[in-house]
């Protein structure tokens, strides 16, 4: 029985790691972030939209230059990419869904979807890729046809590869939330004679669309973190703007440049990346939580 | 009456089209993507080498790569051989543009009449490691690093996933501990890969003073990375066996133990198996975690352990992709090809590996 006890303590333990590991996730941005703050002002930080980051870096051997950390636009940049991703995916995601859950036959399905997925599987450094060589370029000479200057690092080319990007979790999430709406409610409108659209808009979306808005909230969660497409596509000039043809950058570019270049790690520089992550991360988490709920009180209905 | 059943009909029948163009949008989009990178990386599978007689004054002298050049300029290199032309002739050859002089030009077409100059399929790429030249530049350190992390990833994040599953699974009293861990699984599951970066930068290299670049530090971080999904997927796995197969196995007088070690683990197996081969491909692809622990530095040779500084296969993508030299762009979009070989070689074996699984349970 003694092997069995320490088998069971083994398997315990293994069960912490991972939560020491969330911990140390959170710990750690957190007292870097915390480092940033105690020579840098949070406000500033959070409500300016002046960011001179690269000041304090040249200025790291001791002479009185100071960076200008305020992460607004960098912010704004963020959420505006993720809008055209989401713009980008929700439609494409959803009525992939439709077709797949509703339309489709067993046997299109059957390699329709394996197809779909594939895009789930491509690495996000060789989107940046796409993004930067193909589709830029593309976007600059179709708006110069009508006459419109368009930036090579526009904020339209990286969020729509992002949309791209996140379109299978958003159409096979959505899938699995179309294909629990009961069978029996489907038949019985077919049979009143419905035609298939007026079921999907009747039946179908009313019932799937908390789990349609989680997947969608999970996609824009992505869309918040998603670094190497935004990297290679976006600009390093932080730029607050509606024009979505315009350059602009995001925090997680920032936190690349911050921490990619040879700065002591206690430079101000360095730890802005740890607060702009941990503004990231308390984001992420935020939409995550609210959308697993979401999902929950779904699959709870269903269950009644 | 007639007339609205056709109009309803049209309707639906258009929005079913209209479904079913989101769907071809995505796979167009697909096709473009693969077509792209499949025709801006298939030239750098050849490589343009000149035969020509080891002599400095020999008009062809200047033709050469540099790393060509200096065996020259050594005395390596002494009877009359094919050896590696710059860049700029190899994209004069592959008809990508033209920086030559006039000269050198007509040297080059003249020599091509001769078949004194020749595209040949381009070993080096596969033999070499990162160069500043980008005739030279190839993948095998990044190769290697890819491996070496892959390693240190799977034998960290296996078997604690497998394990943790195991206990919160079958062994976890269902209280309020471990319904906590069960939500701090599932948030870590889906947080952003960057910040897993920060969490090794700030763990492994600042706290533990592991050495940068490494690929035990890049593993860890992956393996971090992957640990809530592998977990999560194992758990599915667990759950999708036959209660009566536990019962009976209690029911012949197994310890819990023994219930978990020969008939739960055997018939989750294949499903275990997917899942942590298909999480790994995805850790493979990451690349922002990677830089942030320092992994784009320019490393041409290739590492001898997990402790040497590394580059990683997408890593050196990202850098090939930031060279200001046009050459580089074809080794970019090869770099894709092989990365994408590698991923669908793993997809590959986790969907055999099921199915092998599969037919043998039946």
């Amino acid at each position: 029985m003694l092997k069995e006890k320490i088998i069971k303590f083994a398997l315990f333990l293994c069960a912490f790691v991972s939560v020491i590991v969330s911990f140390a996730i959170m710990l750690t941005i957190l007292i870097e972030a915390l480092k940033f703050f105690q020579k840098e002002s949070v406000i500033t930080f959070l409500f300016s939209n002046e960011w001179a980051a690269d000041v304090a870096f040249m200025s790291a051997d001791g002479a009185s230059k100071q960076g200008v950390f305020g992460a607004l636009s960098l912010f704004w940049g963020t959420f505006y990419i993720s809008l055209i991703a989401m713009l980008t995916a929700l439609p494409l995601g959803v009525m992939c869904a439709l077709y797949l859950g509703v339309f489709a036959g067993k046997k299109s399905k059957n390699y329709l979807k394996p197809i779909l997925e594939i895009i789930a599987g491509i690495p996000t450094v060789v989107f940046g890729f796409f993004a930067a060589i193909v589709v830029a370029p593309f976007i600059v000479w179709f708006f110069a046809l009508f006459g419109i200057n368009a930036s090579f690092q526009s904020a339209l080319g990286a969020g729509f590869i992002m949309g791209i990007m996140i379109v299978p979790i958003v159409a096979s999430l959505s899938q699995d939330c179309i294909e629990v709406v009961s069978e029996k409610r489907i038949n019985a409108a077919l049979a009143l004679g419905m035609t298939k659209k007026e079921v999907v808009f009747a039946v179908i979306l009313p019932e799937a669309i908390p789990g349609i808005v989680a997947a969608c909230l999970l996609g824009l969660s992505r869309a918040l973190g998603e670094t190497m497409i935004v990297v290679m596509a976006a600009s390093l000039r932080p730029n607050l703007t509606m024009n979505f043809l315009e350059d602009m950058t995001t925090v997680t570019v920032k936190i690349v440049e911050a921490l990619s270049g040879d700065q002591a790690f206690d430079s101000s520089l360095a730890l802005s990346a740890f607060s702009l992550g941990l503004v990231l991360f308390i984001i992420t988490l935020i939409i995550n939580m609210f959308s697993v709920y979401l999902i929950n009180r779904f699959h709870k209905r269903k269950n009644l | 009456m007639k007339k609205l059943f056709k109009k309803r009909q049209k309707a639906s029948k258009s929005f079913k089209r209209l479904c079913k163009m989101g769907l071809y949008i995505n796979l167009i989009f697909l096709c473009i993507f693969l077509g792209s990178v499949g025709y801006l990386g298939i030239g750098a599978f050849k490589q343009t080498y000149i035969f020509v007689e080891p002599d400095r004054n020999s008009p062809s002298y200047e033709l050469l790569s540099r790393a060509e050049q200096r065996k020259i300029r050594t005395g390596q290199v002494s009877e009359k051989s094919w050896l590696l032309a710059n860049s700029e002739v190899d994209q004069y050859m592959k008809e990508n543009y033209n920086r030559l002089s006039e000269e050198q030009r007509i040297l080059v077409d003249k020599l091509t009449q001769n078949g004194e100059i020749k595209l040949k399929f381009n070993t080096n790429f596969f033999l070499n490691g990162d160069s500043k030249s980008p005739e030279s530049a190839g993948i095998l350190s990044s190769i290697v690093g890819t491996l070496l992390v892959m390693l240190v990833c799977m034998a960290v994040s296996v078997p604690v996933g497998i394990a943790a599953a195991i206990y919160l699974e079958e062994f976890a009293p269902q209280n309020m501990f471990t319904h906590f861990i069960e939500v701090c699984i599932n948030n870590l599951a889906s947080i952003p890969s960057i910040l897993f970066g920060l969490l090794g930068l700030g763990i492994f290299i600042n706290l533990f003073g592991m050495p940068r670049s490494s690929a035990l530090v890049g593993g860890l971080t992956l393996a971090i990375m992957s640990l809530p999904i592998i977990i999560v997927s194992t758990k599915a796995a667990l759950k999708s066996v036959d209660i009566n197969m536990k019962n009976a196995a209690y029911a012949l007088g197994m310890t819990k133990v023994q219930m978990v070690k020969g008939i739960m683990l055997p018939l989750a197996m294949p499903m275990i198996l997917t899942g942590s081969i298909l999480t790994l491909a995805q850790a493979i692809g990451e690349t922002a975690p990677l830089m942030i622990i320092g992994m784009i530095a320019f490393i041409p040779d290739a590492a001898n352990s997990v402790f040497d500084a590394t580059s990683v296969l997408p890593a050196q993508i990202y850098s090939w992709s930031a060279m200001p030299e046009r050459a580089f762009l074809e080794k970019t979009a090869a770099g894709i090809i092989v990365l994408l070989g590698l991923l669908v070689v793993l997809n590959l074996s986790a969907i055999l590996l099921r199915k092998y699984f599969q037919g043998r349970l039946k």
